[in-house]
């Protein structure tokens, strides 16, 4: 990383398309860092008109739970500040109706498949991912921002116990050679704790972050606006909040692979999770503005790399944590054989004061 | 049909009324839609902070020149998204989707339909009622809104109906009331056989249920084009959904966006609108959770 030459090169000119997007996820090789984010995509298919789903990294499903789920009451959804609020209950067919249809779409066009997994118990968690043996599965993604119902709702993401427990489980059920990915919640006092105790427990990479949680008060009906009063918010609102979960995470873990997540929206946005240390991105909130946003931010993200000159996605990685560097220009003449600058000349400086 | 995604350049934003319509080069999209279908418009322009598109159903399309085809739509100012809408200019660019959803289904043999529309609800009537008439259909129309300003597309309606029955809430136009008030003389009148109806949430379970009971409750088919909140409108997000009884009688929280907007009036559990009814596939499990 420390021979990387960044050349300081405006996004305007012309760029050379040959940069390699490959990148590591664990024991997954891929071709492009681009993923869509869980929630935002359905299954993919109905992404399929308007991306090449099998030239992005892959597509991570919806979180898919042991039975169907029928999701929450409507409203769902509030439009914020750049954002969004959505509860919508994590509606969905069951592990059963997922595998026969939406990973058979999925394998049959070639899409590589992250398959993201929920459970309301440990146990929910191991069933799922020994469901997914033998199944065409790239990566599988712990949603475990879920409520523990053996304990009291309390939340799998906020404690690090529980956190490690549904890992380890996960990995011990898990086709071999899959990596498990956990995505973790921002709503934590430290999620430096959080991804270690992931790590200890077996967890291939992180995913950074899900959702923050927030309520909008409708102010016609003076009540809340969604049904599930609370929401997950997420959009660009929410990128700076990513980004540093990113950089932290990154910071204390340097060797683990993180896929970063929050309010992508170009190339741009996307360079900037992997400067704090993301090896891929997945975007989600901006499909619904932009369907066609995988594929385009794709493309933008290898713009932006050429245009600094790098050959690789993989010398960007964690790149912003190199220390500040000292900046001579190139043409810059070599110290010591200066001619000597004349004493500047001091004069009294006078002022017209203004009139008032 | 696929749906495309298209810069399209506007044409002309009009007053229509208490709304307005405009129209915009939409090539691929006006090809291929289809009555009852819509597009999903986004707002704001390129660095905007309001991020959901905003659906409209397709008033009418056409083919246009060199330019490719031309979609237009209804909406009124209702927020921040749809007053940007209303502040485009001719030359102007907006990014549509479409066209989406399910269209009105049409019968196989020419049968006589009344078209019942609620305010700018009755855009995509307008369309369909073209594709009856060219089968052979006769079209009656029943339009209604709260006020006469807010009545949309009476000129339309009275070229190209056999018969036009107005109501306002306020008596400004037509008849004072609701077009639920008028629809069972207009099925006696027509001897209708078939109902298409879009407009409020409260106007179609209304026109449901007259469908239901017509012919001393007998019943005639109702298929209704609903209006739900969207926020993607291409089928990823699941907020736009609704409880819609499946051909195998099971209910299911259905989006309305891919598996409608049109639906039989009878699969809709109007008393659940905004609720998970009990017997839902997976309603059980949410409140285990």
């Amino acid at each position: 990383m420390a021979d990387v030459v960044i050349r300081p090169i405006g996004d305007g000119e012309p760029v050379a398309a040959d940069v390699d997007m490959s990148t590591s996820l664990g024991r997954l090789d891929v071709p492009d860092p681009v993923f869509t984010a869980s929630g935002c995509a359905a299954a993919g298919r109905e992404l399929a008109p308007f991306n090449d789903l099998s030239a992005i990294g892959g597509v991570v499903t919806k979180s898919i739970q042991v039975e169907p789920r029928s999701g929450r009451p409507t409203p769902r959804m509030a439009e914020t500040p750049s954002g969004m609020l959505n509860s919508i209950g994590l509606q969905g067919p069951g592990i059963e109706a997922f595998l026969d249809k939406d990973l058979r779409w999925l394998a049959d066009n070639d899409v590589r498949a992250a398959v993201s997994i929920a459970g309301g118990s440990v146990d929910e968690f191991a069933r799922l991912a020994g469901r997914l043996r033998g199944q065409p599965v790239a990566l599988i993604e712990v949603n475990i921002s879920c409520p523990n119902v053996e304990d009291r709702g309390q939340v799998f993401a906020c404690d690090p116990r529980a956190a490690a427990a549904v890992v380890a489980a996960v990995k011990r059920n898990a086709p071999t050679g899959v990596p498990v990915f956990a995505k973790l919640s921002p709503d934590v006092t430290d999620i430096v704790s959080i991804a270690t105790s992931c790590v200890e427990a077996g967890a291939d990479g992180l995913s950074l972050i899900n959702t923050t949680l927030g309520i909008a008060i409708d102010t016609a009906t003076m009540r809340p606006t969604l049904a599930g009063i609370t929401g997950g918010l997420s959009g660009p609102a929410i990128r700076p909040l990513a980004v540093r979960c990113v950089w932290q995470v990154h910071a204390a873990l340097p060797d683990v692979p993180l896929m970063g997540i929050g309010g992508i929206r170009t190339g741009h946005d996307a360079f900037e999770f992997v400067l704090a240390g993301a090896s891929a991105v997945q975007v989600g909130t901006v499909i619904f503005h932009d369907p066609s946003a995988p594929s385009r931010i794709s493309a933008e993200l290898r713009a932006v790399l050429a245009a600094r000159g790098f050959a690789r996605l993989r010398d960007a990685i964690g790149l912003a944590h190199r220390p500040p560097a000292l900046r001579v220009p190139e043409d810059a003449d070599p110290p010591g054989d200066e001619e000597p600058e004349p004493e500047p000349v001091r004069r009294e400086v006078r002022f017209e004061e203004a009139q008032t | 049909m696929t749906p495309v995604q298209v810069q399209g350049e506007v044409l002309s934003v009009k007053q229509a009324g208490a709304y307005l319509s405009m129209t915009v080069v939409a090539s691929g999209v006006a090809e291929q839609a289809r009555p009852g279908q819509f597009v999903a418009v986004a707002v704001g322009g390129d660095e905007s902070a309001m991020l959901l598109r905003r659906a409209f159903s397709i008033y009418q399309v056409a083919q246009r020149g060199v330019y490719g085809g031309t979609v237009e739509f209804v909406f009124s100012v209702a927020g921040k998204g749809t007053a940007w809408l209303a502040g485009r200019r001719p030359h102007d660019v907006v990014d549509i989707v479409g066209p989406l959803g399910r269209p009105f289904a049409l019968p196989k043999e020419p049968a006589r339909c009344v078209l019942v529309g609620g305010g700018y609800g009755a855009a995509p009537l307008f369309g369909l009622a073209d594709a009856l008439r060219k089968i052979g259909c006769r079209v009656d129309v029943v339009l209604g809104a709260a006020t006469s300003d807010r009545l949309f597309g009476a000129l339309d309606a009275k070229r190209m109906a056999a018969s036009v029955a107005f109501t306002t809430d306020d008596g400004s136009y037509g008849e004072q009331g609701r077009v639920s008030d008028v629809l069972p003389e207009v099925i006696e009148r027509t001897n209708a056989e078939v109902i298409y109806a879009c407009g409020p949430m409260a106007m179609l379970e209304a026109v449901t249920r007259v469908g239901s009971e017509a012919y001393g409750g007998a019943g005639i088919p109702v298929r209704v084009a609903v209006e739900e909140s969207m926020a993607c409108g291409v089928g990823v997000c699941m907020t736009c959904v609704l409880p819609v009884i499946g051909d195998d009688g099971v209910t299911r929280m259905t989006r309305s966006c891919v598996d409608g907007p049109v639906f039989a009036g009878d699969r809709i559990r109007w008393d659940s609108l905004g609720a998970v009814p009990a017997d839902a596939l997976g309603a059980a499990v949410m409140a285990a959770h």
